[in-house]
């Protein structure tokens, strides 16, 4: 009875928060409620017995993920009121999008045929004695290693890709040097004068 | 607490699990009190202050009439501020720093929620505590809270990082996500302690288990926004960072919370490097004693350890200077990610070469 309350909170505010991301009138509060939805959908996680997963979405998407949306929907400077003007010319051609749309999944999941032994197979996702985090790690780390390798590499290839298509060498910026500073003794930072009276140091 | 509700039935399990809840909370907050007067007592001393020292004996109860202070005067909402963000932002902060403390083994057994992937969460409540603090700097609608909201989302993201790594360390060693076994793994004597290791002898662990347990140390600093790493307040430069706002219990709530996480960053540490409720020396005698007397006596090291940690916290603070920011940076992806990085590749080493593996 409580995992089926649970799951009716969860899945309830999943959906609202959803629905508010579409109509909410500020941006931070979209991402906000994405934020929520997120949430929600771990739970819904959790419930299924998927816990790792459920940590893994909140520690990458809430943690990370959503943390850079919100930095950089603070940062617009934009003037709402007037974002929302053509909300109502546009509603009959996004409507008609959605209508499409809509209508292709319908026809997919109509026609949606599941293998006899989907139902089996869902079932035994997980060996006897075996937590989730052992069960994935096999799966991962042993049978499909080479593919998940594969997967790392063509993400560190999108990642010097994008750091070589954006970094810079700017002249005449002033950067901290470690080494320098720490290596500096006092011989060259110091220079004992003999100052007379009345004359000073001079140039 | 699944046991709980399969042993009363759903109605008194929950109850049950509500009053442990109730019972945790009011314990951890009333400690909350005289740890943060430890905090001001430990830095007056070093500044040869006396203290609070009105309220009460020792002004022992400071904390308290601090409280009844703030909750009494006004809560001011900046104009064009907005409005429910402005007020949730503390909540979320305060709800954070408490559901946290639910997977945090005390004594054995002792645990609001065993769960298996407990480490885990623990890293995920901790890493969305940034939500509070991004909410209400952007929420006050003013600029000195905005730009300390900035500052302190991007150094919390920053050492979440090699905070997540130090973890797995950890994790390798004791092959499991959950606490209770994490701890259970330190077992025997201080030597057991991760941060020495011994538990792996013949593999010098304790070479790259010390410096390890230095660093969490160092990024627990950072990640509560504590000094030296206070830009997010820095007081001098942001007045008070993303707090500027905020008066009377709103603010009260964000303290709270702060010193919640700052509180769990300890009890962290100690269940990840020092042996958690275990005592320094090997306890098997207590196997004989009564059962609450044997609670007693892991439940004394876990809370001794905790304050220790607690009372090196307010030491830093009042011994360091701040740093700057893009040290502060340089430290935590160009020295602490790096060095994380080859403790997971030695300690997984260590545990599949070595002679356990």
């Amino acid at each position: 009875m409580l995992a089926s309350l649970a799951f009716w909170a969860f899945s309830g505010v999943a959906i609202a928060s959803a629905f508010m991301v579409v109509i909410a009138r500020n941006p931070v509060r979209s991402v906000l409620f994405l934020i929520l939805a997120f949430f929600s959908a771990a739970g819904l996680f959790v419930l299924l017995g998927a816990e790792f997963l459920a940590m893994l979405l909140i520690v990458v998407y809430v943690g990370a993920v959503a943390v850079l949306f919100l930095f950089v929907v603070m940062m617009l400077d934009i003037d709402f009121a007037e974002l929302k003007q053509g909300f109502l010319s546009y509603l009959p051609l996004g409507g008609a999008f959605a209508l499409v749309l809509a209508a292709l999944l319908a026809m997919t999941v109509a026609t949606w045929q599941a293998s006899d032994q989907a139902e089996s197979l869902r079932a035994a996702a997980m060996p006897d004695g075996m937590s989730n985090i052992e069960a994935l790690g096999t799966v991962i780390y042993d049978q499909y290693v080479y593919f998940f390798q594969a997967a790392g590499l063509v993400l560190l290839v999108a990642m010097i890709g994008a750091i070589v298509l954006t970094l810079r060498h700017k002249e005449g910026v002033k950067r901290q040097s470690v080494t320098a500073q720490v290596g500096r003794d006092r011989n060259e930072a110091i220079e004992m004068l003999d100052i007379k009276p009345g004359q000073g140091i001079g140039e | 607490m699944s046991d709980l509700v399969s042993q009363f039935g759903p109605l008194w399990g929950t109850l049950a699990v509500l009053g442990q809840i109730l019972g945790f909370v009011i314990v951890l907050l009333i400690s909350l009190a005289f740890l943060l007067l430890m905090d001001r007592k430990v830095w007056a001393a070093v500044q040869m202050r006396k203290g609070p020292n009105v309220v009460g004996a020792f002004g022992l109860l400071q904390s308290f009439a601090d409280f009844f202070k703030f909750v009494f005067k006004e809560i001011v909402v900046p104009a064009g501020a907005d409005r429910s963000l402005y007020l949730l932002a503390p909540l979320i902060t305060l709800i954070l720093a408490f559901v946290t403390w639910a997977v945090v083994p005390v004594a054995p057994g002792w645990v609001i929620a065993d769960i298996n992937v407990g480490i885990l969460y623990l890293f995920a409540m901790s890493s969305l505590g940034v939500y509070g603090i991004i909410i209400g700097g952007w929420a006050s609608n003013s600029k000195y809270p905005f730009l300390g909201a900035l500052r302190s989302a991007a150094q919390m993201v920053s050492y979440e990082v090699s905070i997540g790594f130090i973890i797995v360390t950890v994790l390798l060693f004791a092959g499991s996500m959950s606490l209770s076994d994490i701890v259970a793994l330190q077992d025997g004597g201080f030597w057991n302690w991760n941060v020495l290791s011994f538990h792996a002898w013949p593999v010098p662990m304790f070479l790259v288990m010390i410096p390890m347990a230095v660093i969490f140390f160092i990024s627990a600093l950072a990640e509560t926004n504590r000094p030296p790493f206070d830009l997010p307040e820095a007081e001098s430069e942001l007045v008070a960072g993303y707090q500027v706002e905020y008066s009377s219990t709103p603010y009260l709530l964000f303290m709270v919370g702060e010193y919640l996480n700052i509180v769990l960053m300890c009890a962290m540490t100690t269940i990840l490097f020092f042996g958690g409720w275990n005592s320094p020396i090997p306890d098997a005698f207590v196997d004989g004693w009564p059962y609450l007397a044997a609670q007693a006596w892991h439940f004394f090291w876990f809370a001794a350890k905790v304050v220790f940690f607690f009372f090196m916290f307010a030491m830093v603070k009042a011994l360091v200077p701040r740093y700057r920011y893009d040290q502060l940076m340089r430290l935590g992806w160009k020295i602490f990610l790096p060095t994380s990085l080859v403790a997971v590749a030695l300690v997984g080493a260590a545990v599949v070469y070595g002679p356990q593996g």
